[in-house]
């Protein structure tokens, strides 16, 4: 139990997620603009930021977890209940994408993923979204899984990519 | 357009064009070496406050203007954030040069940080960048290894650190004030100017915010000269004081109903037709254009019959668009229901608007909701009034909200309906035949939101 009754969480940060974290310190004139690079470190780490990890990021910044929790909740970017997929793919549905078939994509995806946008797969693999411009254009549609772009995707590719997970 | 030589892209043809080695081998960083030996940073101010550089992130502010807006003698420290926060719907030349040609970016940026007095940079990138993040991770490295940043640069007595800072998919971001907030570690919300950051902007020091494409530019009008930068694009209206003219080379992104999509440079102010036909092949499959994005989806819209619109600062305008933006072009077939396009563009902006402004957050989640329903076939032509009615109620023009982004939301709307107001109209009479002129309120249909 800690001071105010709760029963006290189990550590979700570990010493690693908290060195790498402490790196970015001194780049910066105070600890609240860690705030970000925080929540990317541990979400590279955990493929999502509980609760749990705001408030020990906000002990280690010397913040309110309300602090962090705000900035995270602005970006819709962190998923707080579970984590997502080992693949998170994004399928761009802005204006050049949308005018060569985005819409088309994300329903054949969804169709043979078998889940809704921003779902995940009973299997862990994937997280399906949409997302707004990827800034690849020239290659429309396209869709970006993790680090990976993939260029012009028809749906013989998406086959393909949803096969290779 | 045979004669232009690229500048900006010059090096990206050259194999591995994003490393070090490549880089100098075609003269990289001698800028820099110079600039650092023989001139005073006011030399550097001078020299691109000649060269009438306009920002090229989408708003086209004059870069040596908005560094002259730094106070004098500031104690400091002054920081310097670029702007790689590239969100705009269409665009991808900040992309390009990143990936691509990180150094020209980086010796851009040092040489404005050196004018500017700023000895920390934050290089604010976008999350969905991953192969720039790590090339520019890369570029940062090598930079300081030889010595291009770092504690008293090549004994000169300047230092220089450069930080990467990533995103967190938020197109906000974008927005210098929102930038900074997000830098900062706070929700991505604008502030309100004045002050503006050159005054007070990140942890409340004087600060400057430029785009990655200015930076380049930079690079080359230190190397080149003002003369060199004002030999191309359009020169300032004698008849416009205000006008600060439209010079350099300038990076188009053209993508959507095209032959050939991509990121071409050429003198600021080509055409539209130009830029699809000299560049882009023509529209794909020997189409019929129907309209064309200017400048990113904020821009507006343009018809076909516009296409004969240089692509400079002043002259969208001209043609009933906002701007020319980031100057990136997406092109549409005859094929393109306007609905569609306004449904699509209505969709990001609801997503992104940040929700400070009620006008903005509302709007374009009203805005939204009505496209959508009209889109579903239960239109009414009542709609079309309520939306012109948010698109000329929204934004800093009129004066509702904090920043642009609502401005943008509404230029499409505003662009859409008056330019292709028949088919609207058919569209919502053919497809709501028995309730199109319905005034009386209706209940929206529910949106479905993800990520």
């Amino acid at each position: 139990m800690n001071e105010n009754g709760n029963t006290t969480a189990e550590r979700v940060l570990t010493d690693e997620m908290i060195a790498e974290i402490q790196k970015y310190l001194p780049r910066y004139p105070d600890k609240q603009a860690v705030t970000l690079p925080a929540l990317h470190v541990v979400n590279e780490h955990l493929r999502y930021v509980p609760l749990q990890a705001v408030v020990e990021i906000a002990e280690l910044l010397e913040l309110h977890p309300s602090q962090v929790q705000d900035t995270l909740s602005f970006y819709g970017f962190f998923k707080q209940d579970r984590p997502h997929g080992e693949t998170r793919a994004w399928v761009c549905r802005s204006i050049s994408c949308h005018l060569l078939g985005a819409d088309d994509l994300l329903e054949h995806l969804c169709e043979r993923a078998g889940i809704q946008p921003g779902e995940t797969t009973a299997n862990g693999k994937l997280t399906l979204e949409y997302g707004e411009c990827l800034g690849a254009c020239e290659f429309a549609p396209c869709i970006l899984a993790n680090k990976t772009l993939h260029k012009c995707v028809s749906k013989a590719d998406a086959d393909a990519f949803l096969d290779s997970l | 357009m045979a004669e232009f030589e690229p500048v900006l892209l010059a090096n990206i043809r050259r194999e591995d064009s994003h490393t070090l080695r490549v880089y100098e081998e075609s003269g990289g960083y001698n800028t820099w070496k110079k600039v650092l030996q023989e001139w005073k940073p006011s030399e550097v101010i001078d020299v691109v406050k000649a060269s009438n550089l306009r920002g090229r992130g989408g708003a086209g502010f004059p870069t040596g203007l908005k560094w002259t807006f730094l106070p004098k003698d500031h104690p400091g420290p002054v920081y310097f954030c670029l702007n790689a926060d590239e969100s705009e719907p269409g665009t991808f030349n900040n992309r390009i040069l990143m990936e691509q040609d990180p150094h020209q970016v980086l010796e851009g940026l040092a040489l404005s940080c050196y004018a500017t007095g700023a000895s920390t940079a934050y290089f604010y990138m976008r999350y969905e960048y991953p192969l720039a993040w790590e090339r520019c991770q890369a570029a940062v490295e090598e930079g300081y290894a030889r010595g291009y940043f770092g504690k008293n640069i090549l004994d000169s007595g300047y230092s220089l650190d450069v930080y990467l800072h990533r995103g967190a998919a938020a197109y906000i971001c974008g927005e210098e004030t929102g930038l900074i907030e997000s830098l900062e570690g706070r929700r991505a919300w604008p502030r309100i100017k004045p002050p503006f950051p050159a005054v007070e902007g990140a942890f409340r020091k004087p600060t400057v915010v430029n785009n990655i494409e200015t930076a380049a530019c930079v690079k080359h009008i230190c190397e080149k000269g003002s003369d060199w930068f004002r030999s191309m694009g359009i020169p300032a209206d004698p008849d416009n004081p205000r006008d600060a003219g439209s010079y350099g080379p300038k990076l188009y992104c053209l993508s959507g109903h095209v032959e050939k999509p991509g990121c071409y440079e050429a003198p600021c102010g080509i055409t539209v037709w130009q830029l699809i036909n000299e560049f882009g092949g023509g529209i794909r499959g020997g189409k019929q254009a129907k309209a064309a994005i200017p400048g990113g989806i904020s821009m507006g819209l343009l018809t076909a019959d516009e296409f004969d619109c240089p692509l400079d600062f002043a002259s969208p305008g001209k043609y009933g668009c906002l701007g020319l933006g980031t100057a990136a072009v997406v092109v549409m077939d005859e094929t393109v229901s306007m609905i569609d396009f306004l449904h699509n563009s209505c969709q990001f902006f609801a997503h992104e608007s940040c929700g400070q402004c009620t006008p903005c957050r509302e709007g374009t989640s009203w805005a939204l909701k009505m496209l959508k329903r009209i889109k579903a076939g239960r239109g009414r032509l009542k709609d079309l009034e309520l939306l012109l009615e948010i698109g000329d109620n929204i934004g800093i023009m009129p004066g509702t909200t904090i920043c642009g982004l609502a401005d943008g939301a509404a230029w499409p709307i505003k662009n859409a309906i008056r330019k292709f107001r028949d088919e609207f109209e058919d569209y919502i009479r053919r497809t709501n035949p028995e309730g199109y002129m319905e005034t009386d309120p209706v209940p929206a249909l529910e949106i479905i939101g993800v990520h």
